[in-house]
């Protein structure tokens, strides 16, 4: 009987209580962000959108040999000691035209490996991580600041360098009285193989 | 109000189709409304913000394009349902619940149909809700529709006998069962409210009621029967579009329609609390409806407060505590009267 009504009691108290604690949160400020209006600050290291500065970049590779899934590729051609590259903004000298800077950022695993070994802190993660697509392949990321018609002006003027330096090499060697003449082919062919790579 | 109409109008029909719809003027709109303010209730019981987009301001449209949505939706069959009960039973369960607003006084001016079996009307016309959801939960074919049905059955063929009971202490006080003069006996005051009237039994007799209302609007903590996390829906898995709207509608429409039953048998239906401030058949309206949306929000509190009783506790608060306790005020205001 004691249990019958106290059970009664017991579960009309904790009602009340109940009630009382949900009008009491229905005057709490929600915790509810309004998302695209109202963004939460993001950590300061936060890993998202991979971003590079072309000025400052040197083509070393050292990002792609870091990154664990390759979603990194880069070309680079030398530049002519005629040319003037300038310098990154660290004062290093820069040698070679970077050609093609291409991030697959749908590949990417944001793990930041490429970020520390970067001569020149000139790839970095930003904060930006809204850059949904419809098309994959609008997730590759082109840095590199050449226009084709550049790259191919580059191209074209170390082919006839190389050609240049191989003819002057060419030309010391067959003034050289005692030198065989058996090396000649090789280094001719010499200029084409350095401009596949 | 129909003499009004008869005095305007001459064909009797068109009184008549009249008067029948005008409930419908506030259900419909107090529905979309309802479901609105419990989901921004619920939101904000869980600190959260509810609906917030659709229409600019806090969401307010969110409503109406969910009806607009459920209104162009395709209206699925089961292969294995029983076409015919399956297309009957969201009416069925409609009519249930508007019909009992036939006897339900508004105002001093307008009530469906002043009979003097009024509440007893109310009470047997509502429970034509079950034979819809039995209809519902059977025809569906469906294992979860049927279980949820069946639990439905049970629980408003159990609560009703409390609810019942718990009516007719006021009944016995008040000498009448027509609702328009129950009214008029709880003219003045608030203390001549029902529910604080030969204090305390005819307000534990309120507070039975109210309990044994949520079971029967299907709400929670006595929503077994469309349990979401076991049942899926209950007896309304099976429904899509505008049948499932009326499930929805009905069920709102209930949840008012109980809330009005309280309030004009134990607070005084369209009467002022203050005695004749701001009293009259407008106000009464007024007063009315506030006094049933002020039921409407604590079922939305209860429902967002409190966790699911399980079959067997639903039965002991039945069986157990709500209809001995009913008794027990029915044995004591008569004998409070006899005295």
């Amino acid at each position: 009987m004691k249990a019958y009504f106290g059970s009664i009691f017991q579960s009309l108290w904790t009602v009340l209580i109940g009630m009382k604690v949900t009008f009491r949160h229905l005057f709490t400020p929600a915790v509810t962000i309004q998302y695209p209006d109202v963004k939460l600050k993001l950590p300061e290291r936060a890993r998202n959108r991979l971003y590079v500065n072309m000025d400052d970049c040197i083509g070393c590779f050292q990002c792609d040999m870091a990154c664990p899934v390759d979603c990194v590729s880069i070309e680079t051609v030398k530049a002519l000691p005629t040319d003037d590259l300038g310098a990154t903004s660290t004062g290093q000298k820069k040698r070679l035209w970077v050609t093609k800077f291409d991030i697959d950022i749908a590949k990417c695993c944001y793990c930041g490996l490429c970020v520390p070994p970067c001569p020149t802190e000139c790839i970095k993660m930003t904060d930006v991580y809204e850059f949904s697509e419809y098309e994959r392949s609008n997730f590759v990321y082109s840095f590199s600041t050449m226009t084709p018609a550049e790259v191919a002006d580059a191209k074209a003027k170390l082919a006839a360098y190389d050609k240049e330096q191989a003819a002057i090499k060419a030309a010391a060697a067959e003034a050289r009285p005692v030198a065989p003449k058996s090396p000649q082919p090789a280094s001719s062919s010499e200029p084409g193989a350095k401009k596949a790579s | 109000m129909d003499q009004i109409l008869r005095s305007i109008i001459d064909s009797d029909i068109i009184v008549y189709v009249i008067m029948a719809l005008l409930p419908m003027v506030w259900i419909v709109p107090y529905a979309l409304f309802a479901v609105y303010l419990e989901r921004k209730i619920s939101a904000h019981m869980q600190d959260r913000l509810g609906p917030m987009r659709t229409g600019g301001w806090h969401g307010w449209a969110q409503t109406i394009a969910d009806i607009l949505k459920l209104i162009q939706k395709e209206d699925i069959v089961p292969k294995a349902a029983d076409r015919k009960l399956h297309y009957l039973a969201p009416y069925v369960v409609f009519i249930g619940s508007y019909a009992a607003f036939a006897a339900i006084p508004f105002s001093t001016a307008y009530i469906g149909s002043n009979i003097n079996i009024g509440l007893f009307y109310i009470v047997a016309v509502s429970a034509i809700v079950v034979v819809g959801i039995l209809m519902a939960g059977w025809s569906s074919n469906n294992k979860w529709s049927l279980l949820g049905a069946i639990r439905s059955a049970a629980q408003i063929v159990s609560y009703e006998i409390p609810t019942t009971l718990a009516l007719l202490t006021v009944v016995m006080l008040a000498g009448t069962l027509n609702l328009q003069e129950i009214n008029q006996q709880q003219a003045g005051w608030f203390w001549n409210w029902f529910a604080l009237r030969k204090f305390p039994f005819l307000f534990i007799a309120f507070i039975i009621y109210f309990v044994a209302s949520l079971a029967e609007t299907n709400r929670t903590p006595f929503d077994i029967p469309e349990a979401e996390s076991e049942l899926v829906a209950g007896y309304h898995t099976e429904y899509s579009g505008m049948k499932f709207a009326f499930f929805f509608l009905a069920e709102y429409a209930n949840m008012f329609a109980v809330s009005a039953i309280a309030s004009t048998l134990f607070l005084g239906g369209w009467n002022s609390p203050f005695g004749n401030f701001m009293n009259g058949p407008v106000w009464g309206v007024f007063w009315f409806l506030s006094k049933g949306m002020f039921f409407v929000v604590i079922q939305m509190w209860l429902r967002w407060t409190l966790p699911r009783l399980r079959v067997d506790q639903l039965m002991y608060v039945s069986w157990k505590v709500l209809t001995p306790w009913a008794f027990g005020c029915i044995i004591a205001v008569g004998f409070w009267m006899m005295m």
